[in-house]
């Protein structure tokens, strides 16, 4: 099946192409336009390993509403390059550097060979997963709502108490609550034009 | 193989130029459709009842300046027109436009491809629409465009969640994903052929679908991204020549594929008696764009925060409503 | 709950109406004229542009007593006199500044011998102002009237178009 082999090496060039440009722009709106790149690269992915609901799920939740909502910020705050993000964080150690570095590496490699064992392996050492049901939408609901029922449902606990926390962060502050004002100070008017021009 | 990919080949080619037809003469029947409810003419000139008018225009904007602006961000710029053209074409790579026939001796489906998740896939190809809008609004460095652009996100937030759940209803009563066995299921064969019709199941549904249709091709009343009275044209202001036309193609290509989906999970698809089954799935769509095209004649535009209250506030519950609804007579059952 | 009834009301019973107007215009005639190939009649009374009339043998009424020019508030009319063959005075030069006529129909009125008459041909725009100075052989009619036109109830009804079409 090299038609199969070929859609797998392009998405997934695709896709850490688009991840690795990402962070490499200055320019915030394209980091995210190559972030919904590797996003399209990773659900054809999920589609070509059978479970075409994950990437539905993936364009619809992902690309379709979460990025569009990071596009809205950027504009509202409409930032056209990384000098319009303010100053750049304190530089970090270079031991700290190298240690999250290896660590993500040795964890990656670590889940790159445990996984080669789970499912038959093809020549060229692509997953394929032999079980048809596999991120199928009845297979993914049954787990939802048996296996993982409450994980599930704290999950919706965790965006529940994330929603009123933005909602207090964004709500308005009533007028009781808002501090007393000072008085204004009384006087000529001439005098107050004069305090603001200075 | 070789059979099925030309077999393949050739109904992607036929659909794809029946679809950007429908689009040019979609143009034909708005103004016109428009102008008699306003008690005008419209195009008259070209050709027999102006029916000629369409290509008029294309060679206009053909022969147009390719002007693009000295503000503007390059790349996004030129990539917008096809960002938001692409993904209203695909929609229609899932939608059955036939029954199955017979072609030269071969056994043809009436469907370019039968995703199993046909309905997830349309819905995850028209979110993808709203970039080419967002990306036009971005980077031609204009304030009207990019009130367009903030405009078009605010409301595709708002209304994607009403838009997603409100086709929830079909699918649990239908129990599948596969716009093929939707469109199969609600086949019949007595005199009142229109009875297994899911609009007669799922009424809120159809209507919270019907609305949220509007507000996700933008078009009026829920057209604010590109406002003409108050943004001059919104995210295509800085649009000149072919690369407008590529937004107007894909706002009318996005109408049909609206109006496509909608016919195909509410009434029936290509199902119905006596005509060819391409007819009945065309003149259900035309029903459609008719609709759109009467509320555009009829609504003036909604307010800003108004359409976002609206969405949030009446669209979302009544989406949720139906859902709960639909779900305990599934139960039931 | 009474907001939301109002609410449905709204959606269910008043919304409709709308459409149901809108609906009904579109099978209403559009009042638009399909201009250029189909032209509004104009009233009888209309003033147009100007033509000057013949008499049944064909021989021009105008005799150039400038009677016209001189009632004309806006001073458009020019004209110069001259004898033709028979000794009879006519027009040489008659000109008429539609730049500056603003078709009073003073003209019409002072004229003695019913020679001049606004029509009803109001499509003389040009690109050049030289083209607003209609001289005599623009504005002459090619035949006399066949009928009398003083008889009519509507004096000035005569189909112009084409009539004093411009003689290149």
């Amino acid at each position: 099946m090299s038609l199969d082999l070929a859609i797998f090496v392009i998405s997934a060039l695709v896709a850490v192409f688009g991840a690795t440009m990402m962070i490499f722009q200055r320019n915030p709106v394209a980091s995210v336009l190559y972030l919904i790149l590797s996003l399209v690269g990773q659900a054809v992915l999920y589609v070509q390993l059978g479970a075409a609901f994950v990437g539905a799920v993936l364009i619809i939740v992902y690309s379709g509403a979460i990025l569009v909502l990071f596009l809205f910020v950027i504009m509202m705050l409409n930032l056209r390059s990384s000098a319009d993000l303010g100053e750049p964080s304190p530089p970090v150690s270079r031991f700290v550097k190298y240690f999250v570095s290896c660590l993500i590496f040795l964890e990656l490699s670590f889940i790159i060979r445990e996984s080669l064992g789970a499912g038959s392996t093809t020549s060229a050492g692509i997953v394929t997963m032999a079980d048809d049901s596999f991120g199928s939408v009845e297979s993914v609901a049954t787990l939802l709502f048996t296996r993982y029922l409450y994980p599930f449902e704290l999950t919706s606990v965790l965006l529940l108490s994330a929603i009123v926390g933005a909602v207090i962060i964004a709500r308005r502050a009533t007028e009781d609550e808002l501090p007393p004002q000072p008085e204004k100070a009384v006087g000529p008017i001439s005098q107050k034009t004069n305090e603001g021009q200075e | 193989m070789l059979e099925m990919i030309i077999i393949s080949s050739v109904k992607v080619i036929v659909v794809v130029v029946a679809v950007l037809t429908c689009c040019a003469w979609s143009t034909w029947l708005e103004r016109k459709v428009v102008a008699y409810m306003q008690h005008r003419m419209g195009p008259t000139l070209a050709g027999p009842f102006g029916l000629l008018q369409p290509i008029a225009d294309a060679l206009k904007l053909i022969f147009k300046e390719d002007l693009v602006p000295k503000s503007v961000e390059k790349v996004t710029f030129a990539l917008a027109p096809i960002i938001s053209f692409v993904p209203a074409i695909l929609t229609f790579a899932v939608v059955p436009f036939a029954a199955d026939f017979e072609f030269f001796g071969y056994q043809v489906t009436g469907i370019i491809s039968d995703l199993n998740i046909g309905v997830l896939f349309v819905f995850a190809v028209t979110s993808l629409g709203i970039y080419g809008i967002v990306l036009a609004g971005w980077s031609s460095g204009s304030k009207y465009s990019l009130m367009g652009a903030l405009r078009a996100t605010a409301q595709m937030i708002s209304y994607e969640v009403g838009y997603g759940l409100s086709i929830i209803g079909v699918i649990l009563v239908a129990n599948t994903l596969s716009m093929k066995e939707l469109v199969e299921m609600q086949g019949s064969d007595s005199i009142w052929f229109f009875q297994n019709w899911f609009v007669f199941k799922q009424p809120l549904g159809f209507l919270l679908f019907l609305t949220c249709a509007v507000a996700e091709t933008n078009r009026c009343p829920f057209d604010m991204a590109e406002a003409e009275s108050e943004l001059v044209a919104g995210y295509h202001t800085e649009y000149s020549s072919m690369r407008f036309s590529m937004f107007f193609i894909s706002e009318y290509a996005n109408m049909l594929a609206v109006s496509a989906v909608g016919a195909t999970l509410f009434f029936g698809g290509w199902q119905g008696p006596l005509l060819p089954s391409v007819l009945w799935l065309l003149l259900k769509m035309f029903l459609f764009m008719f609709f759109y095209i009467w509320l555009r004649g009829t609504l003036p535009r909604f307010r800003y925060d108004q359409l976002m209250n609206f969405g949030w506030k009446v669209l979302f519950p009544l989406a949720l409503l139906n859902t709960m609804i639909t779900a305990a007579f599934v139960m039931i059952d | 709950m009474n907001e939301v009834l109002k609410a449905v009301g709204n959606v269910f019973l008043k919304m409709p109406l709308g459409f149901v107007v809108t609906l009904r215009h579109f099978f209403k005639k559009p009042v638009t004229l399909d201009y250029p190939y189909k032209k509004k009649p104009m009233t009888p009374r209309y003033r147009g542009k100007h033509y000057l009339e013949r008499y049944d043998d064909s021989t021009e009424r105008c005799v150039c007593c400038g009677l016209c020019a001189a009632a004309c508030p806006a001073d458009a009319i020019y004209m110069e006199p001259e004898e033709n063959e028979k000794g009879e005075r006519r027009a040489k030069i008659y000109e008429i500044n539609l730049l500056r006529c603003i078709f009073c129909g003073f003209c019409e009125e002072a004229c003695p011998e019913e020679a001049i008459f606004l029509g009803q041909d109001y499509e003389f725009s040009d690109v050049n102002r030289n083209a607003f100075i209609y001289t005599k052989e623009e504005m002459l009619v090619k035949h006399p009237r066949k009928d009398n036109p003083f008889k009519r109830l509507y004096r000035r009804v005569r189909k112009v178009h084409g009539v004093t079409d411009k003689i290149s």
